[in-house]
């Protein structure tokens, strides 16, 4: 009975986060058209509704009816595996978020290593679309999009680092409410420069978005896709988007916690902060494209291995050497959770059986 | 329990034949999709065995890094991999041959493993002194604390077959024009454009 209810609580909880996500991407596409046109002194969508907030509805019918055409030439089963594979990572990452104190799906242990898992396995959704798509088009998009994430993910990876070293979990709870003095803020306000720029090119967005590519490759790998197949792709990647979003919140931003430690501001709901800090970081997404010109192909791989590569590697090694010479390295729970006596017991017991505590390295540890 | 039970044989029954898949596929590039198939579910087990951390790594570095580069060179590769299939059944005597010796060595070998009584007691007792701990912490102390000469060996091992693989491959040709960012900063005005008044009539 208990594991009916437990399964229905989650099964609705899903749903919710579902819904919520795809209503977001529905309007973020929406504030997209209206940001741009804005941007560039148009109005953007207006027709449809009124401010044309029906716009995305309409767009997703149209979507919905058109017809699903399947290349002759086509892997069929990789084809089809792929927009699904890219729309359903789009939206596992999601059971990790905490979007307020306590409102997570999944309060896992390692969730920062989650996302960062599935956040790297969808290039597979890319490089997949472009082989299977038995066009070459789609097949150099592919390629782009494989390499460009592999190259981005590395840095990012050390960005994670860095963040882990000053709040000592891989709990995405734990990351948000770690104490954070202004100097570690300042400390960590470079590498947050570098990862907005890192999801850009994580995500395929402008400046980065060379695996598209309209004017050299068309458009890259979705080139062959057509009708539900298109719109898969189409919400896998503006979702990334806002996931990327939330996680840069939850690394950088604080996550639900009101801005700049105001205590005064803590009447709020912890979910509007975080929404507006998210949005924050959506909006950047918009302002980018808009903004910057495409990069060319080899000033996007310098940028990523020759400069980012090396600037938070050193990066990851000052954070821990001032932690280290600061003595603010946060506490170690492994140490403070063993007690003196369990470590006696243990000495007691190896050193009764066969003189294995040579080798299981305890004494280490008691000195 | 019978939903862990149950996962498990989904995890391992899909491990399996997507092992199975990943030698009797056709094509390589399925073979490779299938062997991400693996890793992830191998994924799972580890979650199942409460490695969590041991699992996302397993995500992250197998699935996410080194299977794209399979993935990659598989598909740029322009091999016919029917053609090399044919003449494969020529060889089946000699991979049995060598099958049945390693199986031989094997049931040597195990056929006559006896555990030490003291051994099979201590099995797990260094752990005790993580409880509490999480998978990075304990998995932490374990390699760069208690072992950590050890892993600084393996990971400069690892580094220097990196630097040897890196100096192989490297070619340097000559005559590529390549884009020098600091030449093209560091380029003036002065030495590249030059303003003349110029006369009707008289050219330059």
């Amino acid at each position: 009975m208990e594991y009916l209810i437990w399964t229905g609580w989650t099964l609705l909880y899903t749903l919710v986060i579902i819904v919520g996500v795809l209503i977001a991407v529905a309007y973020y596409t929406y504030a997209e058209r209206k940001v741009m046109g804005g941007m560039q002194r148009r109005q953007g969508p207006i027709t449809v509704g009124p401010f044309g907030l029906l716009q995305p509805l309409a767009d997703g019918l149209k979507l919905f009816s058109k017809e699903t055409i399947i290349p002759s030439g086509a892997n069929r089963v990789v084809f089809l595996l792929a927009p699904m594979m890219l729309f359903a990572l789009s939206l596992i990452a999601w059971a990790v978020i905490p979007f307020d104190k306590g409102w997570v799906l999944a309060n896992i242990n390692v969730g920062i290593l989650y996302l960062f898992a599935v956040s790297s396995m969808t290039v597979y959704g890319v490089i997949m679309a472009g082989w299977a798509s038995n066009s070459r088009y789609a097949f150099l998009g592919g390629l782009r999009s494989a390499s460009q994430m592999v190259s981005y993910e590395v840095s990012m990876g050390l960005i994670i680092v860095c963040v882990l070293l000053c709040t000592g979990s891989l709990n995405l709870m734990e990351i948000v409410e770690a104490p954070r003095p202004v100097w570690m803020q300042v400390l960590l306000f470079p590498m947050f420069i570098v990862f907005l720029i890192s999801i850009l090119a994580e995500t395929n967005r402008a400046p980065f978005d060379l695996p598209e590519g309209e004017s050299e490759i068309t458009g890259g790998f979705m080139v062959e896709y057509s009708a539900m197949a298109f719109a898969l792709f189409f919400l896998g990647e503006y979702s990334a988007m806002i996931l990327m979003s939330a996680m840069t919140t939850i690394l950088f931003l604080g996550g639900w916690l009101p801005p700049f430690g105001m205590a005064f501001l803590a009447f709020v709901p912890g979910i509007i902060w975080f929404a507006a800090k998210t949005l924050l970081v959506m909006f950047f997404f918009l302002w980018a494209r808009a903004t910057l010109p495409r990069f060319r192909y080899d000033q996007l791989m310098r940028l990523g291995w020759k400069v980012f590569l090396p600037l938070t590697l050193a990066w990851v090694i000052l954070t821990a050497g001032i932690l280290m010479s600061f003595d603010a390295l946060p506490n170690m729970p492994a140490e403070a959770a063993v007690s003196q006596d369990a470590l006696t017991q243990i000495e007691a017991d190896t050193s009764d059986a066969a003189g294995l505590s040579e080798t299981s390295g305890i004494e280490d540890i008691n000195d | 329990m019978i939903i862990q039970a149950l996962a498990f044989y989904l995890f391992a029954g899909i491990l399996v034949v997507s092992a199975l898949m990943v030698i009797s596929a056709r094509n390589p590039v399925h073979s490779v999709l299938f062997l991400i198939l693996g890793f992830f579910n191998s994924a799972g087990l580890f979650i199942l065995l409460g490695a969590e951390f041991v699992a996302m790594i397993m995500v992250i570095v197998y699935v996410g890094a080194v299977a794209v580069l399979f993935l990659f060179v598989v598909m740029m590769l322009d091999i016919s991999f029917a053609d090399l299939r044919k003449g494969a059944m020529q060889y089946v005597p000699v991979g049995l041959a060598i099958g049945a010796v390693l199986l031989t060595e094997l049931v040597m070998a195990y056929g006559v493993w006896a555990f030490a009584p003291d051994a099979l007691a201590n099995r797990g007792a260094p752990l005790i002194r993580f409880e509490g701990a999480t998978n990075a912490e304990s998995l932490g102390q374990v390699l760069y604390t208690d072992y950590v000469l050890a892993f600084q060996l393996a990971g400069l091992i690892l580094f220097v077959a990196m630097v040897g693989a890196i100096v192989l491959t490297l070619r340097t040709r000559p005559g590529v024009r390549r884009q020098n960012v600091g030449e093209q900063h560091a380029r003036k005005r002065e030495d590249v454009l030059e303003i003349r008044k110029v006369t009707p009539g008289t050219g330059v």
